[in-house]
């Protein structure tokens, strides 16, 4: 008995969690048109190579069992004269028809379904921007009035059932857009530029992940994906709109000050303060966000000191040097970034 | 002042005229008959001793280099195609062990890189490509029932062009400056920006190497095919794997330089400064992806085509009858190479090219699973016509149906942009190209090796030893690649040094990890039998499996001369056609210089002897002093202006016209 109750106990909580995961960064996520679409399509295409895969086995393995009765016979068929079953020169031509059509088939399937992609897509209620960096996700949320214009990173907030376009562009090399439980990915390409749209069907926290090669640290470049009802994508959108608050204790003020007039502002914007680089993450409201570093790291405190002392041996490669903060300095600066929420 | 009289001076020297030419034509007579000739008067052990003294390359290490002989250079190509194997093999189990679990420290991001590089651009450059021309350079002419390939010391040159490229590339990645920007160098990662340093310089120079050697090898392969065939051999009656390199050979030198441009123009971004992948300059980075591409989709067909021929001659060896409906594989064979050329965009369908276009890649890429349908019907065909032995070559026919066909249909899934859009850069197309690679490509090739290694050795590999390993490759690999599937579908992206836990990704990349070192033991296996066989195996015989090709009618291995008489070829299947094992041949070839016979190219029939050049040192030479240019222009651009002049005095001295012996042809009868 005991064995196999701790073989269920085992083999239970692995299935769970394989239910549990199918929905966070998978193509059997389904919170997506895109991606419902798709696993439509892939279940057809699975079910007649399924069935064109079983014929060639049937048709093998009746060819192998029927040979082994004639094996006896060691004789050989010369290119003068050998014969084949009649049947087998009709069988070739409807092989090949069968083939034909199959393959027709599928072919106007995933015409089909590229269309209604299309359509489920028209009509877009919001357009945001990627930009694609080494090794990171630069997010602008567009609007038609500036100061509702709103910059953030890495983290990516969609309204459930708005359709969204989702312009890509990219700032060096070619990188890919692709949030598996969604959609489709769609290349990041310099000096072109390229959308996908995205209607997401389900409220919840996806993570997307670069799927074009990009260099050193291609595999830490992620995404986190919060779909949330319109109520909450307003409230957030609105949060993220406000400036950076003004610390309030000494050492957070400290941080402050390293912050806005030291090194970290060649590269960092925050919003309200003096701090304007645009080469690296905004990082006007750090703090609210589930990761650090595209991905690489959840957000807690312990992450935020170990990535500002030495980002180099967190993610080898990144491009944020490691600067070599005193302890005092350290302390300081991530107590302000703690308050960026 | 005495008159010249014109006309009787022409008189007299006509008459001198025709008097010289008729001593002379009496001159060729006696010469004539002193040249010796092949045939009823000269044969057997005499003949063999003689042809022997006249084909045998110089002795000791300069002859080594200098050897034109077909058989040598076909063995070396192989030789260092499984040393290419075995590296690469490595870098897998390498990247295998470091996704074993997830957020696994053993490997840095950096080396991984390298690593994946390193992986595909061996296997696809330095292994896959390399090894089919190594088969064929050492088995078609023996197949098609000729003395040597066209073009031998062209031949020469592209094998050692071959082993430069590949040696750059490893002691580049000895030295620590190995490519890290994957096989496929997509610009402008690849590009002077974000590519500093020589890293990718070594890349495209050994794509520069392997693209000369490739093209050189496809010419010689083209025309022995064409010309060189034994009298009779039509066509209509040329053996499947003749075929089917005739068209890959067709095929790499309509790829080959695209890739050839598109590399040059990298190296030209990167050393000299243009800028054609350069966005910012009004160059285009997908102009890469479009060249690299409509090279790189045929390369997978170049691969897997010369594997067809390999499954098409052991299925009729060991199914005892020809290829069921030979001219449907034949234009199945021709239809894929031609098709090949038309889908390169289904690699690009995520990079928003118009809409309508991919449609019509949508269809293309499918279309090709209709030649290839029909030729797994014609195996099919012939193996429930036939009367099948399971012997090792044949059990890896079976394992290649039963795999391939599963890569070939996750092929139709990918050709699907909707499908496309979430497979594609996944472990599901790892699993797809792995299926197509190795169940297509690498199954064939262990049936080859194991099929002439008594050809070409003189024994036989051990059965046991080769049936042990013929499962474990077959279970390895399945448990390595099906997972893979799994895993692409879990959103696990190519070329990843790490994945984070929780996403589901642990269990399907630990059985892949297990897979991986099964897989390779059973590779392991195959090598040492392959070794032992060397010493301890069964003496072959010329013909152990009772095949109907021509290779099959000279001793094993082959004399230096390959056939004492050229045979003559009455149907597709000659050797079985004798019941007295008579067969007829061609004689009135000379032995005392190496010559072998042409034909024409539709119908076979006799066309002119052709004189076989001598060794030689200076396709080596030639070698060298391009694979010096080569590597110099890594460094600086003027090395190509300066390494022409070594390049020149050496492709003269190759090249400086031999007077011949003025002798009268004689005619074949």
């Amino acid at each position: 008995m005991m064995p196999r109750s701790f073989a269920r106990a085992a083999v239970l909580p692995l299935l769970l969690g394989g239910c549990a995961y199918q929905r966070y960064q998978s193509d059997f996520g389904a919170a997506g048109v895109e991606d419902r679409q798709f696993l439509t399509l892939f279940w057809i295409f699975l079910g007649v190579c399924a069935f064109m895969y079983a014929l060639v086995i049937i048709f093998l393995g009746a060819g192998i069992a029927r040979s082994r009765r004639a094996a006896e016979a060691n004789v050989v068929e010369t290119g003068r004269h050998h014969r084949s079953h009649p049947l087998m020169r009709s069988t070739l031509i409807g092989w090949a028809a069968l083939i034909g059509v199959g393959l027709a088939g599928l072919a106007i399937a995933s015409f089909f379904t590229d269309r209604s992609m299309a359509a489920a897509a028209a009509n877009e209620k919001l357009s945001v921007t990627v930009t694609g960096n080494q090794w990171w996700w630069d997010i602008v949320y567009n609007s038609g009035d500036a100061s509702k214009t709103l910059r953030t990173a890495n983290e990516l907030h969609l309204p459930v059932g708005v359709p969204t376009r989702i312009i890509l562009n990219s700032a060096d090399v070619i990188h890919s857009f692709w949030v598996p439980s969604l959609a489709g990915k769609q290349d990041l390409i310099p000096g072109r530029e390229n959308d996908i749209i995205i209607v997401p069907k389900t409220t919840g926290m996806f993570r997307g992940q670069c799927a074009e090669f990009c260099g050193v640290q291609h595999a830490h470049m992620s995404l986190v994906v919060v779909v949330e009802s319109y109520p909450d994508f307003v409230k957030w959108w609105s949060h993220q709109l406000q400036p950076a608050p003004m610390p309030t204790t000494p050492l957070a003020m400290a941080g402050y000050k390293y912050v806005t007039t030291g090194p970290c502002s060649a590269c960092h914007s925050i919003g309200g303060t003096t701090a304007g680089g645009l080469v690296a993450p905004d990082l006007t409201h750090l703090a609210s966000r589930r990761s650090l570093a595209a991905g690489t790291l959840p957000m807690n405190e312990g992450n935020l000191y170990g990535w500002v002392e030495d980002p180099q041996s967190l993610k080898p490669g990144v491009h944020m040097p490691t600067i070599g903060l005193e302890p005092d300095q350290l302390h300081a600066v991530v107590a302000y970034l703690e308050t960026l929420k | 002042m005495t008159d010249v009289r014109a006309d009787t001076f022409d008189l007299g020297r006509r008459e001198n005229e025709r008097e010289r030419v008729e001593a002379e034509n009496r001159r060729l007579e006696q010469e004539r008959k002193k040249i010796a000739r092949d045939g009823p008067k000269l044969k057997g052990e005499k003949l063999a001793s003689r042809l022997d003294a006249t084909w045998r390359r110089p002795p000791g290490i300069i002859g080594w280099l200098a050897s034109v002989d077909h058989k040598e250079i076909g063995r070396r190509y192989m030789l260092t195609a499984l040393a290419f194997l075995v590296l690469g093999g490595v870098l897998a189990l390498a990247m295998r062990v470091q996704l074993a679990q997830p957020d696994s420290a053993l490997i840095s991001a950096e080396r991984y890189n390298q690593l994946f590089t390193m992986h595909g651009s061996t296997m696809m450059f330095l292994f896959a490509v390399p090894v089919m021309e190594g088969v064929a350079v050492y088995i078609i002419p023996l197949m098609v029932g000729t003395r040597s390939t066209a073009f031998p010391r062209l031949n020469a040159f592209s094998y050692f062009m071959y082993l430069f490229g590949g040696l750059m590339l490893w002691i580049a990645f000895a030295l620590n400056i190995a490519p890290d920007m994957g096989w496929f160098a997509y610009t402008p990662l690849s590009g002077p920006q974000f590519s500093p340093g020589k890293r990718a310089d070594v890349w495209a120079q050994m794509i520069t190497f392997t693209e000369v050697s490739a093209l050189a090898a496809a010419v010689v392969l083209v025309c022995t095919i064409l010309k060189a065939r034994a009298p009779g051999m039509t066509l209509s009656r040329m053996p499947l794997f003749a075929w089917a390199m005739l068209v890959q050979a067709v095929m790499i030198i309509f790829a080959m330089p695209a890739v050839a441009l598109c590399s040059s123009m990298l190296i030209s971004d990167r050393t000299l400064g243009t800028n054609f992948y350069n966005a910012a300059e009004h160059g285009d980075a997908l102009l890469w992806q479009h060249l690299f591409w409509f090279f790189g989709h045929p390369e997978v067909y170049i691969i897997f085509i010369p594997a067809t021929g390999f499954v098409s001659e052991i299925t009729a060896t060991f199914c005892r009858r020809p290829i069921f409906a030979h001219a449907v594989v034949v234009l199945a064979l021709i239809s894929t190479g031609i098709l090949a050329f038309g889908l390169w965009v289904h690699h690009m369908f995520a990079t928003g090219l118009p809409r309508v276009g991919y449609s019509f890649f949508t269809a293309a890429s499918m279309s090709v699973s209709i030649p290839t349908g029909l030729q797994i019907f014609c195996w099919l065909a012939t193996i429930w016509d036939g009367r099948p032995r399971f012997q090792v070559p044949m059990l890896y026919v079976v394992g290649f149906i039963i795999t391939f066909v599963i890569g070939g249909l996750s092929g139709v899934m990918v050709a699907a942009v909707p499908l496309d859009l979430q497979l594609h850069d996944t472990y599901f197309v790892v699993a797809h190209f792995h299926y197509v690679l190795i169940g297509g490509a690498v199954f064939p090739l262990l049936a080859a090796f194991t099929y002439w290694y008594p050809k070409i050795t003189g024994r036989m590999m051990d059965e046991t030893l080769g049936k042990i390993s013929f499962w474990l490759v077959f279970l390895g690999f399945h448990l390595t690649f099906f997972p893979m599937h799994w895993s692409g579908m879990l959103g696990m992206p190519r070329r990843v040094y790490t994945y984070p836990a929780g996403l589901g990704l642990e269990v399907p990349n630990l059985l892949s990890t297990v897979g991986a070192f099964v897989l390779a033991a059973a590779l392991g296996l195959f090598v040492i039998n392959g070794l032992v066989s060397l010493y301890r195996g069964v003496i072959a015989g010329p013909n152990p499996w009772g095949a109907p090709t021509l290779e099959w009618l000279t001793s094993s291995p082959p004399p230096v001369y390959n056939f004492a008489h050229i045979p003559v070829v009455e149907s597709d299947t000659p050797l079985w056609d004798s019941a007295d094992g008579e067969y007829p041949v061609v004689t009135g070839l000379r032995v005392d210089q190496k010559e072998t016979l042409l034909t024409t190219v539709v119908a076979a029939a006799p066309d002119t002897r052709e004189p076989i050049p001598q060794a030689s040192l200076w396709p080596f030479i030639s070698a060298i002093a391009v694979g010096i240019v080569f590597v110099a222009s890594i460094f600086s651009p003027w090395a190509v202006a300066v390494g022409v002049i070594p390049c020149f005095i050496a492709l003269t001295a190759w090249f400086w016209p031999k007077e011949l012996k003025r002798h009268p042809e004689p005619v074949i009868t």
